[in-house]
């Protein structure tokens, strides 16, 4: 099984995470001075790279926080977690 | 037939659920239980009244005189008690805490314990739940939440062959009724 490393918990089983989509998306400050152009940037379209992305996961049935993770797609191997908040960890592609 | 219950009475235990002696499981005695949240000022109250300080090393449990405090997350904690401490300690801890933002919520009556001991106890348990439970990788003293088959459960290990097992009390019979299938190929 893969083990994802929670950064609170360690390494464990995938079973207990869940998925949150994409990482380091900020909320705009004002959304109602936003253009719909910048508005459905910010609500819908997603990076969706071939390679590393950063991405949130949440430890559900452990700690049940939220953090981050730099994933590859295409290997599926989780080159690095981080807290939320932390930025992303610099190295790898893309 | 009279159907009522008293308000917040103390349900039996896994409502009906009592051993399977031959597997190790019991039902644990009934307790009173919080969920404790907090920052620094609260949970130094808090472990004022308690008596005895909150385990900040992650998965893991501190305990005196009965009273235990399970680590859930960095700052979350399970808070067990005898039965007899009942709303009195709630009380005191919201005294003690009053002064700071804290959440502090009674789950007595969400979650039953199932005890599990003996020599299979970890093959049992591991038939669905995904953790090592290898000494080395969960000693004793370690608490979690985590998966058991379709239930989420908290899994406590208080003995080199024993686990207290937290399950919310509506997904109590299956946990149960799980772990006797599992044992089957034992019998
Ligand atoms: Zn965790």
């Amino acid at each position: 099984m893969l083990l994802i490393t929670c950064p609170y918990c360690g390494p464990r089983p995938e079973l207990e995470f869940s998925h949150g989509g994409e990482a380091h998306i900020a909320r705009p400050e004002k959304p109602s001075e936003l253009s719909i152009e910048d508005w459905t940037q910010y609500l819908y379209l997603r990076a969706n790279p071939k390679g590393l992305h950063a991405e949130r996961w949440r430890h559900l049935h452990g700690c049940a926080r939220f953090f981050n993770a730099l994933r590859d797609t295409t290997t599926d191997q989780f080159v690095a977690t981080y807290k939320a908040g932390e930025p992303r960890p610099t190295g790898g592609a893309a | 037939m009279d159907k009522t219950l008293a308000p917040n009475a103390a349900r039996g235990a896994l409502d009906g659920f009592t051993a399977a002696p031959a597997l190790g499981l019991a039902a644990a005695c009934p307790m009173t239980r919080f969920v404790l949240r907090g920052r620094a000022e609260a949970l130094a109250a808090a472990e004022a009244e308690l008596g005895f300080l909150l385990p900040r090393q992650a998965c893991r449990a501190a305990s005196l005189d009965g009273r235990h405090a399970l680590w859930l997350g960095p700052d979350e904690w399970l808070i067990l008690a005898p039965l007899a401490d009942g709303p009195a300690l709630g009380e005191a801890l919201e005294a003690a805490m009053g002064a700071h933002p804290h959440s502090l919520v009674e789950i007595s009556q969400r979650q039953t314990a199932i005890v599990i001991s003996g020599p299979r106890a970890t093959g049992l348990l591991n038939v669905g739940c995904p953790l090592d439970l290898d000494l080395a990788a969960f000693p004793v003293g370690m608490c979690t939440r985590t998966v058991f088959a379709k239930a989420e459960i908290g899994l406590w290990r208080r003995a080199p062959d024993s686990f207290h097992i937290e399950v919310w009390r509506s997904f109590s019979p299956y946990v149960w009724r799980f772990l006797e299938a599992a044992g089957a190929e034992y019998a």
